[in-house]
């Protein structure tokens, strides 16, 4: 187990490498660059000047020149400064990572608890017509534009109702934790509406599984109830497959809900991202780009250790 | 545990009947309407974000243009990246597949590894990235760049790249079953092609989780597409989607919330019509497919 996952460390390290390189080449690729941003903003600038600015940012250079010089620099803590909020890339990245690991945390908590409850009562009877209601109401979710739910949402209790705040994350000057909870609602709303029908499907499948095991064969002879059957007995085995999406979830509480984010303007990685990407902020969106796929892929090596540890029959080649 | 016998029936399921309704109503929207007198760009400043009526069912939209006659033509454009995405990777991602499966070796572990770092990778903020590129820099000819249906292709692209993983995961699973069975080894033996063995005796067994998994990424790319348009990277003038079509009617969702609502509910008709076939589909074809998805 420590050799497959000495491998697997491996494997991402390179990974990264490459992702880094091509996310630099391909960032590099878009519409714009930082000289042509400062021409624009200064009409009398000169030929020598531009030339003397290139050399000044290394930009003269090669790409994979520039390319390493960027990688030395990273692997020492210095992102660079990003633009958009003329601040250090750190600096401007963490809050943000903070918002989009509550937002993405309390919308998967809420959809992994009604997926287990609506999961096992589907699973009980296969084929019955709760089954087929709960299956609908999965495919509904999925099938939903995330940002079509999130603009009916805000027009009925925003716009409509005026019960709660339709963006950001806390009233200017009042703060406190019941805003913030108030500013929660919709955006937690719209990605547990958009994430519970997968969940559910998958718990259902597991659930099904682990009914179909001899001991619950037994423990149903034995007279048990149909609650401790399923809480007590079924569960636990359901839950290993169900620890899987736990962890591969992880990847995408970092990278946030690019769409929910944006629509709600609440300050996350999500948007940030996008943000980065639109407004030419390079440094900005590297950075953000790989500590999302970083944290992905860690998670994705931590969700096959847990399987082996979680069921011992699963064995490391 | 009780067991059923799964239902079997002869008529085509509710799903496939919906789907065939959107996309007869989208190819024959313009002929009807045309021999209506009317016609989907025509502009009529004077009846602009009108009610329904006889000779506009749902409306005009802010320009005065028909609103059925221009959500029936954005269907076409989202039902043909749909299905055009979803087959196309399905190709490359069999082809991939198959030759990870067969080979087996150094060239599936290499091609597997490639599969799971695009499974692995957060998708979304990466295709902004690459929907956002300039083609002009990357060297692409500027008749190519300014073609109108260019934002088609490109969307298409980008479904494509993230969408093969599915169908060459599910093929090399069935692949390597396969391919050591009795009957593809004695074909190999008989002295039968490489090619010939891939086509006639392993590709059969695959295609039933494929049609599956097919049909399901038809509703993942008209969504993907919509999410995309609503980003602004989506499909551009003169094309026109549901996606883009939502995302225009935002702008007026105080004044005219129906014209937001309209392609919101096309979109969520379609990709649960796709779903649900899928998922007809898989219990009918073949029950372990479940088992490999």
């Amino acid at each position: 187990m420590i050799r497959f996952a000495a491998i697997r460390l491996i494997e991402i390290a390179v990974v990264l490498v490459l992702l880094s390189f091509a996310i630099y080449v391909l960032i590099g690729l878009m519409p714009g660059d930082p000289i042509d941003l400062m021409r624009s903003a200064d009409p009398h600038m000169t030929a020598a000047d531009i030339a003397h600015l290139k050399a000044v940012y290394g930009l003269d250079r090669p790409l994979l020149a520039r390319y390493l010089a960027w990688a030395t620099g990273a692997l020492a803590g210095n992102l660079g400064y990003s633009r958009l909020f003329a601040e250090p890339v750190l600096t401007a990245l963490l809050p943000r990572l903070g918002n989009s690991l509550v937002l993405m945390g309390s919308s998967f908590v809420l959809a992994l608890l009604i997926a287990l409850v609506l999961g096992s009562l589907a699973a009980r009877r296969p084929g019955s017509r709760l089954d087929e209601a709960i299956n609908l109401l999965c495919f509904a979710g999925v099938s939903l534009p995330t940002f079509w739910l999130a603009l009916v949402l805000i027009l009925v209790f925003a716009a409509g109702l005026g019960w709660l705040p339709a963006s950001g994350v806390a009233t200017a000057g009042i703060g406190g934790l019941g805003d913030r909870l108030r500013h929660l609602v919709l955006p937690v709303a719209t990605l547990t509406a958009a994430s519970v029908g997968g969940y559910t499907r998958y718990v259902r499948a597991a659930m099904l599984e682990a009914l179909a095991q001899d001991h619950i064969r037994t423990a149903r002879a034995k007279g048990a109830s149909e609650v401790r059957i399923i809480v007590h007995h079924a569960l636990r085995g359901a839950l290993v497959p169900v620890t899987t999406i736990l962890a591969l979830s992880f990847g995408s509480l970092v990278s946030g809900a690019l769409v929910t984010e944006t629509m709600f303007a609440y300050p996350g990685m999500g948007k940030l991202i996008f943000d980065a990407v639109m407004g030419n902020d390079y440094n900005l969106a590297l950075a953000g780009l790989l500590l999302a796929a970083v944290v992905t892929m860690a998670a994705n090596l931590a969700a096959d250790l847990a399987y082996g540890w979680l069921d011992p029959r699963v064995t490391y080649r | 545990m009780r067991l059923r016998p799964p239902r079997r029936s002869a008529r085509p399921p509710l799903p496939l009947l919906l789907l065939a309704a959107i996309a007869l109503a989208c190819l024959l929207g313009r002929p009807i309407g045309a021999a209506l007198g009317l016609h989907m760009m025509r502009v009529d400043l004077l009846h602009r974000l009108a009610g329904p009526s006889l000779l506009h069912p749902l409306g005009t939209d802010e320009l005065g243009r028909d609103e059925m006659l221009r959500l029936l033509s954005g269907g076409r454009v989202s039902l043909a990246i749909g299905i055009a995405a979803a087959l196309t990777a399905a190709a490359i991602g069999t082809a991939i597949g198959l030759t990870a499966g067969y080979l087996g070796g150094w060239a599936d572990r290499l091609l597997m590894r490639l599969t799971d770092a695009v499974i692995a990778l957060p998708l979304l903020p990466l295709l902004i990235v690459l929907a956002a590129l300039d083609l002009k820099k990357i060297g692409v000819p500027s008749w190519i760049t300014s073609s109108d249906d260019i934002s088609f292709v490109r969307i298409l692209v980008l479904a494509v790249l993230i969408g093969w993983t599915t169908a060459a995961r599910l093929v090399r699973g069935a692949t390597l079953v396969t391919r050591s069975r009795d009957f593809v080894r004695a074909a190999r033996s008989l002295g039968a092609r490489v090619p010939h063995i891939l086509w006639v005796h392993i590709l059969p067994n695959v295609l039933a989780p494929l049609i599956v998994a097919t049909t399901l990424s038809v509703g993942d790319v008209i969504l993907l597409e919509s999410v995309l348009s609503f980003l602004g990277l989506g499909i551009q003038p003169p094309l026109a989607s549901w996606g883009t079509m939502l995302t225009n009617a935002q702008d007026l969702i105080e004044t005219a919330p129906l014209l937001a609502l309209y392609p919101g509910t096309m979109i969520f008709l379609t990709v649960i019509a796709c779903n649900l076939l899928g998922d007809a589909l898989q219990q009918r074809l073949d029950r372990r497919a479940a088992d490999h998805a």
